[in-house]
């Protein structure tokens, strides 16, 4: 038998709801191969064996009282990003402002994993309030990279992607602002996918960019990552934003890729994200995967998005914007780290204190560049501009779905990066979601699947597939026809070369 | 030349309410006037022709019925209190000694 921690949640699932294997073994499984393993890879920032089991006896209880599975993952574990409110378990953010805080709330992606008895084996770790490329932002230490721990898993949910790639759960759950789920996944030769802004609810994610923060699935494979997408998605009375339309057929779309005929599917190469900048294994990578997608019947045709390129500017002034604003909610008042309150100091004192001591240098970084764009003098020059090319990517975007029905790029210009390479450097380190960020400023639906290993270092390489808002069901149909042909070409998956921890 | 100085970066540091150190404040100077410098090359094309976006998804308000909800009790909403005293928050002063 095929190890437990090695299978694809749908092969789990199948065999918990066929009782072929119990739901309690399986969530053991992974708490063991999670307290063998996270001490190199460090994942996690919290583990709930106590409630991961007690899901795992009701599926099992329901199972052997001949009820059906309350969803198509019931039994299966997952490792949730720690940036979603779990009522009664920690919940953190990467941040010393809000370590040991327990939420007394849910948030609606916890709830809907509930309510589908999937089974939550802990906490990920993360870039402090999801800023950053690499978790190394995280005030708990960095997450390694599965593949090399001397390398980063990508961030800021380097916990999740990292978490997958380790076989510590065969699901994860992301968030992504300006790339959080696509770009840790490229890095980790996993599958991740952002959804449609508003397509999940941000009920209880803790707010860092609202108008661009998205939660979304990721998993080992395409079809697996489709079938906890239709858990989580859907409307959501609680969070004004939430589209209330259906969620489009993402399992049915993966199942039909699967069948390998991408005929008459048109394809466009974004003409910008290639060239200077990237790393050669990288690039050819990518071209073996447009290769692989043109012998699948998909029409490619070449596509420039002019605008693109400013992408990255207007992503760092509106994203520090909304974050200075949000952020201040961590105000030392009602919950979360208060320091120097000593009985003399004001709470204005108190306030700047606490906020000093809890934050790290990149959320910091972000507030005052937040604060200054925003204020009176720099908002025309700077959030006013950047506003405006929110709008020519949109348009951008509008053409190129004109003439094709999903765009394709390279997920990140290079693979995963050494901890410590770009710490330093806040500008290196936002490049890393050059390709990522014009997909959040249009709200559209955008996922990274593995497309292999870049020649030049052994390491993963992400395809990034886009799609219309609303219309993610097409990247899920493109992204499982490639993975099976990746496959079948390779005669293994990608995560068959991950070197033994 | 320089987009912001240290003496910038430390007024936006008051209005931000964060005590940043000396050694923050000259690392901090630095790294923003990187990034500005950077990002600032977006009013190349935002031309008075364009429209703004705020938000990716056009909004509209959205009302739900005037009803009654549950919410958290009091003994919830002070969980996570730095600091409560008789079913309340318990805050540091508000006026500082002139006022």
């Amino acid at each position: 038998m095929t190890d437990v921690i090695r299978m694809t949640a749908a092969e789990v699932a199948a065999k918990i709801h066929a009782g072929e294997l119990s739901a309690v073994e399986v969530t053991q499984a992974h708490l063991d191969r999670i307290a063998k393993v996270d001490d190199q890879i460090k994942a996690f920032l919290h583990v709930d064996a106590e409630g991961a089991l007690e899901t795992a006896r009701k599926v099992d209880a329901d199972i052997a009282a001949g009820k059906a599975p309350a969803s198509p993952l019931a039994g299966v574990p997952l490792a949730l990003k720690d940036v979603l409110t779990t009522e009664g378990v920690p919940t953190t953010c990467g941040s010393k402002t809000l370590e040991g805080w327990i939420p007394p709330y849910d948030s609606t992606v916890r709830r809907r994993l509930r309510e589908a008895d999937v089974v939550v084996l802990g906490k990920t770790n993360m870039d402090e309030f999801a800023m950053g490329s690499s978790t190394e932002n995280s005030a708990f230490g960095p997450t390694h990279n599965p593949w090399d721990t001397t390398r980063v898993p990508g961030g800021s949910g380097g916990g999740s992607s990292a978490s997958l790639a380790a076989f510590e759960a065969p699901l994860a759950i992301g968030t992504d602002t300006g790339g959080s789920i696509r770009q840790p996944a490229a890095v980790t030769g996993t599958v991740g996918v952002k959804p449609t802004y508003g397509s999940v609810s941000r009920y209880g994610l803790v707010a860092f960019s609202s108008s661009l923060d998205q939660a979304g699935p990721c998993a080992r494979t395409v079809l697996d990552a489709a079938l906890l997408h239709e858990i989580i998605a859907g409307h959501d009375p609680l969070d004004s934003t939430s589209i209330n339309q259906p969620v489009p057929p993402v399992v049915e779309a993966a199942k039909q890729g699967m069948s390998g005929d991408l005929s008459g599917v048109r394809v466009g190469v974004v003409t910008e994200f290639q060239g200077e900048g990237y790393q050669p294994g990288v690039l050819r990578s990518f071209e073996a995967a447009v290769q692989q997608l043109r012998d699948l019947g998909a029409e490619i045709v070449e596509v420039s998005c002019p605008n693109f390129r400013y992408a990255l500017p207007a992503y760092y002034l509106i994203n520090p914007s909304e974050c200075s604003s949000n952020l201040a909610r961590f105000d030392a008042m009602r919950y979360g780290l208060r320091v120097g309150d000593d009985g003399t100091r004001s709470a204005e004192e108190v306030m700047s204190l606490s906020r000093e001591a809890g934050f790290g240098a990149e959320v910091k970084r972000r507030i005052m560049i937040g604060t200054y764009a925003l204020s009176a003098g720099y908002y025309d020059a700077y959030y006013g501009s950047a506003q405006k090319v929110r709008t020519l990517i949109i348009r951008d975007f509008e053409a190129a779905y004109q003439q094709v029905d999903v765009l394709v790029s390279p997920t990140t210009p290079t693979t995963a990066f050494k901890i410590g390479e770009r710490i330093d450097d806040p500008m290196a380190m936002y490049v890393a979601d050059l390709c990522t960020i014009p997909a959040n400023l249009a709200g559209n639906a955008a996922l990274s699947v593995p497309s292999g290993l870049s020649d030049d270092d052994g390491l993963p390489v992400g395809l990034q597939v886009m799609a219309p808002a609303l219309a993610d069901d097409r990247m899920y149909r493109v992204a499982a026809a490639y993975e099976q042909a990746r496959d079948a070409a390779a005669g293994r998956t990608v995560l068959d070369q991950i070197p033994e921890l | 030349m320089s987009t912001i100085s240290r003496d910038e970066v430390a007024h936006l540091a008051k209005l931000a309410r964060l005590a940043v150190t000396e050694d923050e404040l000259d690392l901090f100077a630095g790294q923003l006037d990187v990034i500005l410098d950077a990002v600032a090359k977006v009013s190349e094309v935002a031309t008075d022709d364009v429209p703004p976006t705020s938000h990716a998804v056009p909004l509209t308000n959205v009302f739900r019925e005037d009803e009654v909800r549950p919410g958290l009790t009091q003994e919830q909403a002070l969980s996570g209190a730095p600091a409560a005293e008789e079913g309340r928050f318990r805050v540091p002063r508000i006026l500082g000694e002139e006022q």
